[in-house]
């Protein structure tokens, strides 16, 4: 008959999988310790991130968050050994300015990225455009300072415009790349829907292709607004300062970071103090266009 | 005698019995210089669905999407022949493409709502046609018509994107008819959809023949003989090098499954039956 023996068997069963953590094993040591660089890695990128923010509440606080907080926030900066003051022209100063630079760039960042992204992606003009635009993201600040003198500053004299023009020349590039990559991801097939539905290649881009991509370029605005906010280099050139409020867009005109620079290097406390100051609202301000460019930048959809 | 003498197979023209919405003649239609499609008729009959079958890369979408210019936005591609649509070339040239597709409105197969909410989506066309009635109740009507209603009625305002396959594919259906076109063309419009949406497609189509003429193009034998009335078969002729597709037979969807003419139609429908 059969010769097979099924009472005792050939093979081992399996030994039962150890399923549990090996806190010991030598993989399980290198896997905590690499977690464990990371973290330290993350931690020393904080701290001077942390310290400047630190320093700038600390210092820059005990005006800004105080009773006097009207009159630091609209008063005329300081003389000498005057008392108070305030920042009040270079705040409005910073806004009116960063204001020129977003209606100059948005637009014509806006109507290039339609463009680039939706009229002619791959000709000759939109390649070299679109890398003329990353190179210029990566320009020095100061050199659109040095541009606007040259070209403006020179014939008209140091104003407000010649300052809001430097920041549009900053802000373009950034408003037009974010704006092109917002609309170069609008899919095809949504596109060939409104040419399906009788739309003219006018009402796909309005009714279609700027709608889905608004997120994303509303993201890039604020951003580049962000930027530009923070500028000091270009206006060195363009705005110079003034220790009144603007009146006229052809004048030279204050702003926060020029204040800064000038408060800092100042003998006396009380010019000092409102160089804090004006770095915590710039800061402030600056945040909360990044604020906004999170808000807006959730799609809806 | 030459070799050229030989004659190309030309289909024998299709006699429809009815009213024909869209008369296509295609002599040629080119991409760049490939020759994809030659000597075709098609005629589209009002009220009736129109099936669309063949092998791929046969010509189908590309025979399809010649009925309402959607190829201009083609760079390369080159229509000769003529489409007769209410006794006017839509390739004449004073024609408006855009106008065009207002009347022939189209179906994707992919499922092709825009980012907004769905009732905007549905309003779409009417507000692009700037539409004097009442909005409201016209995307009611359309929701209804395209058996969406009764899942979207309570969340109009959500993304027309959040819906299922099958629900955003009726959700498109809905916003091609919202503005009452007189034909709609549809390419393989339940590819991406299971077999009960596909089914609900389906039953809508033939209530939609009710009041619209339809042109479909369909990869599912099966679903070509539950919808079609009239079935155009193409094939790919391969013989002159190139890769053209033409067609091969057209006639009532029961005369060509049933007892086609033409070798090449018995052998691709039984190889697809059996
Ligand atoms: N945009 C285009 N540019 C160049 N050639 C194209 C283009 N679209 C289609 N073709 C070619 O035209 C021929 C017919 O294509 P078409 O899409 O009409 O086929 P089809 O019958 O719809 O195929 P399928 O059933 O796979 O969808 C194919 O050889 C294809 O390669
Ligand atoms: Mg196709």
């Amino acid at each position: 008959m059969s010769d097979i023996d099924l009472t005792t068997r050939a093979i081992e069963p399996p030994r039962l999988p150890r399923l549990e953590h090996q806190t010991f094993e030598i993989r399980a040591l290198k896997s905590g310790l690499l977690t464990w660089l990371t973290w330290i890695a993350a931690g020393l990128a904080a701290i001077p991130l942390l310290s400047v923010i630190y320093m700038l509440i600390f210092k820059g606080g005990s005006r800004l968050f105080s009773s006097s907080i009207g009159e630091v926030l609209t008063g005329l900066p300081p003389a000498g050994f005057e008392m108070g003051g305030g920042i009040g022209p270079a705040l409005v100063g910073t806004l009116v300015m960063v204001g020129i630079g977003a209606l100059i760039s948005i637009p014509i960042g806006i109507l290039a990225a339609i463009y680039l992204g939706v009229l002619e992606p791959s000709s000759r003009i939109s390649t070299n455009a679109r890398f003329l635009a990353k190179v210029l993201t990566g320009f020095p600040s100061i050199l659109a300072g040095v541009f606007v003198y040259a070209v403006i500053v020179i014939h008209f004299g140091y104003s407000a415009m010649a300052g809001g023009i430097a920041l549009a020349v900053l802000m373009l590039p950034t408003v037009l790349l974010a704006a092109e990559e917002a609309m170069s991801q609008v899919p095809q097939r949504m596109k060939d829907a409104a040419y399906g539905m009788g739309c003219t290649r006018t009402q796909v881009i309005l009714k279609v292709v700027l709608p889905t991509g608004l997120t994303g370029i509303l993201t890039g605005v604020m951003l580049a607004i962000a930027g530009a906010a923070g500028e000091s280099a270009p206006l060195l050139f363009t705005a110079l300062f003034s220790n009144y409020y603007i009146s006229e867009l052809n004048e030279p005109t204050a702003s926060l970071s020029i204040l800064i620079y000038n408060f800092s290097g100042m003998p006396f406390q009380n010019q000092i103090e409102l160089a804090w100051t004006a770095s915590l609202a710039l800061v402030l301000i600056v945040l909360m266009f990044n604020i906004l460019a999170r808000i807006l930048g959730r799609s809806k959809y | 005698m030459n070799a050229t003498a030989e004659a190309l197979f030309v289909a024998e023209p299709f006699q429809a019995s009815g009213d024909v919405v869209i008369d296509c003649k295609v002599d040629k239609i080119f991409y760049g210089d490939f020759l994809a499609v030659r000597d075709s008729i098609v005629p589209i009959e009002k009220h009736k669905i129109t099936g669309f079958i063949g092998p791929s890369g046969c010509g189908k979408s590309t025979v399809l999407r010649s009925l309402n210019r959607m190829n201009d936005l083609i760079q390369v591609f080159r229509f000769e022949g003529n489409v007769m649509y209410h006794g006017q070339d839509i390739y004449a040239k004073k024609v408006d493409p855009v106008v065009v597709r207002r009347y022939i409105g189209m179906v994707f197969q992919q499922p092709n709502p825009f980012s907004m909410s769905i009732y905007d989506n549905v309003a779409f066309g009417l507000r692009l046609n700037r539409f004097k009635g009442d909005v409201e109740e016209r995307v009611e009507k359309a929701l209804r018509s395209a058996a969406l209603w009764n899942e979207v009625k309570d969340k109009l305002k959500n993304s027309g994107l959040s819906l299922s396959g099958g629900q955003q594919q009726r959700l498109c259906i809905a916003r091609a008819i919202a503005t009452e076109p007189d034909v709609l063309l549809m390419d393989e419009p339940c590819s991406a959809l299971d077999p009960i949406a596909t089914r609900q497609v389906e039953e809508l189509m033939l209530e939609l023949k009710e009041h619209y003429t339809l042109a479909m193009v369909t990869h599912n034998m099966q679903q070509a003989t539950r919808v079609a009335d009239t079935t155009a078969f193409f094939s790919v002729d391969i013989s002159q090098g190139g890769r053209t597709g033409y067609l091969v037979e057209m006639g009532p969807t029961r005369q060509i499954f049933e007892d086609p003419r033409e070798q090449l139609t018995k052998e691709y429908i039984s190889g697809e039956f059996s």
